[in-house]
């Protein structure tokens, strides 16, 4: 992945040819009325869902055959991106002779599906993705509208990762199932985190409730603690790692430099989700001495890295 | 269908006449300018004739530096980070202030200073977009902060701040005064001499000069600790092998942007074509043009089209061969809000509806008569579309 995000830009490139042609084309872009309905024998169903100020706006009108719960005409209307035109109107299309239960099960990644060229190559870029989440959601808000329910009810799970539609739940399962560790087992075990990746950690596309470097770190906090057994590092607070890096130096590294005349202190430690970064000053001999920023610092991390292989330490 | 370019906010195309200068240092030309042997020394007189044009097109004084670097985003980390080594981490001076529309090569530089330990205030644009002399007064503190950094015009929406003034208010409290300057030169006339400006950034690319060359402007007597250390380049105050193919272009795109013709003609022509693009924008419903034109650089237009998110328009105009450029959060890397509308405080619906009209001197009426045709043909079929727009809401 990394050499293909080191450049930028040409997102349209990665479109296949039918979000192309629906974004200039849209077939079931339109709207639907109460003289339609009267016309056609069923309800119309209006249902909104997003926000201009937010980017991105859907309007869904059904026409839905009250006997059988059959939509039996389905057009939109969209204020957002190319990709989210192409995915309403997609969306659209697929509703159109479904029951309002079976439409219910059309999810954004249904909908991605549909637009592909190709079966295997996917219709718009992986940043994309979140473009199409709102079709899903809007066929809800119009189910709740034909149900006379609040859209809550219809909302079974808490999902985590919009864009391949995978819950809370899901993905806690994984993780105690097959005893994950990283984000990248999450990703592989679940595809949450492996499309616009904002559910990874925060400063991505869009600010999340729940990222999954938390719920890595709970779900294996949780883990520990019904074992019983010694909670691991990765697991830990940032205020229970400062103390068990301070239990190592005090424990470990400082009596052995003292001896020789020297010491070290803590300047600073930067706690990252995937690594941690202790920066030392040394004193006494240590500090004139030619060995610290070699076999001394080697040694130090050695000691810090029984604790956890994603230590790293740095002289200041 | 032939296209048409209207996003030279972004950067420009290359003068023709420009690429035939910068050709034979891509060819027979190619001595290193360090190198004694006469491979080397061929190019020496073509550098110093590059160094005159640029010293003119801003007028530096000889005894100023003008350091050839990467871009103006180098340029800008140059003066940041060289102002952190010599002012922030080791004197009484630890306050930087800017503004809240910088272009990221200044703000994610300054936030990053402000992580190691910088003061830092963003001052907000007034309800123009401009930044005051007023609010520059306020924010001020007297022989603490180090440096203003104040864009000379901005990038989204063209508008130009007043630097002259900005520059005075910052010298008289003990400050220095920097101004990235990549969207002002060519477009209006900059005057290092004039405007007091200490430091100053400038990139090739955006008047019509190649990509990957820029300039640092330093004045006379200041010292700023190098970003690159290495060789004695640039005098030592930028090591790496100088670029001469970019540096020698850079100089003749800076010559011609900046003579008075060329002034004369962006401020009259450039300026009419963008009229009338914009006289036809604001006669459509629902549409609003930001920044007064008369305090704009002469080629930009920063529209929004109630009902129409912003890159949905993009598509239907690249369509239609034509480029232009959104502030939409959607087509950018990260779904916030385009900054210079927060700073503007412009109405969230907006700030996904903007489009950025920029032109060049090698625009043309014929071109701008067709953009007029399509832009009405695509605000009438988006807003079909559109599940927001009702007209005059």
């Amino acid at each position: 992945m990394a050499k293909n995000s080191l450049v930028g830009g040409s997102l349209w490139d990665n479109y296949s040819d039918i979000v192309s042609d629906r974004m200039n084309n849209p077939k079931h872009m339109g709207s639907l009325t109460e003289e339609d309905a009267k016309q056609m024998g069923g309800k119309l169903i209006v249902a909104d869902f997003g926000a201009e100020s937010c980017g991105d706006a859907v309007r869904l009108f059904w026409i839905v055959n009250e006997d059988t719960d059959v939509i039996i005409s389905s057009k939109f209307k969209s204020f957002g991106c190319g990709t989210a035109i192409a995915s309403s109107d997609t969306m659209a299309e697929l509703c159109l002779g479904k029951t309002v239960d079976e439409a219910l099960k059309i999810t954004n990644i249904d909908v991605e599906f549909a637009m592909r060229d190709n079966p295997d190559i996917p219709a718009v870029p992986p940043q994309k993705m979140h473009c199409s989440v709102m079709a899903y959601d809007v066929i809800k808000q119009a189910a709740a509208n034909y149900k006379g329910v609040e859209f809550a009810t219809l909302e079974d799970q808490e999902i985590v990762c919009e864009c391949a539609r995978v819950s809370m739940s899901t993905i806690k399962d994984a993780i105690r199932i097959n005893n994950l560790t990283t984000v990248e087992e999450i990703t592989q075990y679940t595809k949450a985190g492996a499309f616009c990746k904002s559910c990874i950690k925060p400063g991505g596309h869009e600010k999340k409730e729940h990222y999954l470097v938390d719920i890595l770190r709970d779900t294996l906090a949780e883990m520990a603690k019904e074992k019983g057994g010694e909670e691991s590092y990765a697991s830990m607070s940032n205020y229970k790692k400062t103390l068990a890096l301070e239990k190592v130096f005090d424990g470990e590294i400082r009596p052995l430099l003292v001896r020789d005349g020297g010491n070290v202190e803590i300047d600073d430690i930067y706690f990252d989700p995937d690594y941690t970064l202790v920066s030392i000053k040394y004193q006494g001999a240590c500090a004139g001495c030619a060995s610290s920023g070699t076999g001394t610092l080697q040694f130090i991390q050695s000691a810090l890295r029984e604790l956890d292989e994603d230590i790293t330490v740095r002289m200041v | 269908m032939e296209r048409i370019y209207l996003d030279n906010n972004a950067t420009t195309m290359i003068d023709p006449e420009v690429f035939k200068v910068m050709e034979p240092f891509l060819k027979d030309k190619f001595g290193n300018p360090n190198s004694l042997h006469s491979f080397g020394t061929e190019v020496h007189k073509d550098m110093i004739k590059a160094l005159d044009q640029l010293y003119a097109g801003i007028n530096a004084s000889d005894e100023s530096d003008i350091i050839i670097n990467s871009c103006a985003t180098e340029g800008n980390n140059t003066v940041l980070k060289g102002i952190y080594f010599d002012f922030i981490q080791n004197s009484d001076k630890k306050h930087i202030i800017t503004s809240q529309i910088e272009h990221p090569a200044v703000s994610h530089t300054i936030n990053f200073l402000e992580s190691l330990g910088t003061k830092v205030t963003r001052l907000p644009v007034s309800p123009e977009g401009l930044i005051t002399p007023d609010s520059l007064k306020e924010a001020i503190i007297k022989d603490e902060t180090a440096l203003v950094s104040i864009m000379w015009a901005n990038n989204e929406t063209g508008l130009i701040n007043p630097v002259k003034e900005l520059a005075k208010i910052a010298h008289e409290n003990g400050a220095l005064f920097h101004t990235d300057a990549v969207q002002a030169i060519g477009k209006v006339k900059v005057d290092v001499q004039d405007t007091e400006v200490d430091f100053l950034t400038f990139s090739a690319h955006k008047f019509h000069g190649p990509k990957g060359v820029g300039g640092l402007y330093i004045r006379e007597n200041l010292e700023l600790t190098p970003l690159f250390h290495g060789g004695e380049q640039m005098a030592g105050k930028r090591a790496g092998t100088v670029n001469v193919p970019g540096m020698v272009a850079m100089g003749y795109a800076m010559e011609l942007a900046t003579s008075t013709e060329a002034l004369e003609y962006e401020n009259k022509f450039v300026r009419s074509l963008r009229d009338r693009l914009e006289d036809v924008i604001n006669s459509l419903d629902d549409t609003i043009v930001i920044g007064d034109r008369n305090y704009r650089t002469p080629n930009t237009i920063l529209a929004s089209f109630k009902g129409i998110e912003g890159e949905s328009f993009l598509w239907d105009l690249n369509q239609n061969g034509i480029a232009a450029s959104t502030g939409s959060a959607c087509s950018s890397e990260d779904l916030e809000a385009d900054p210079t509308f927060v700073a503007m405080s412009i109405d969230a619906d907006l700030a996904h509806t903007g489009v950025r009209f920029s032109l060049s001197r090698f625009n043309t009426e014929d071109e701008i008569d067709r953009v007029i045709e399509v832009v009405k043909k695509s605000v009438k079929r988006l807003r079909e579309i559109s599940s927001t727009y009702v007209k005059g809401e």
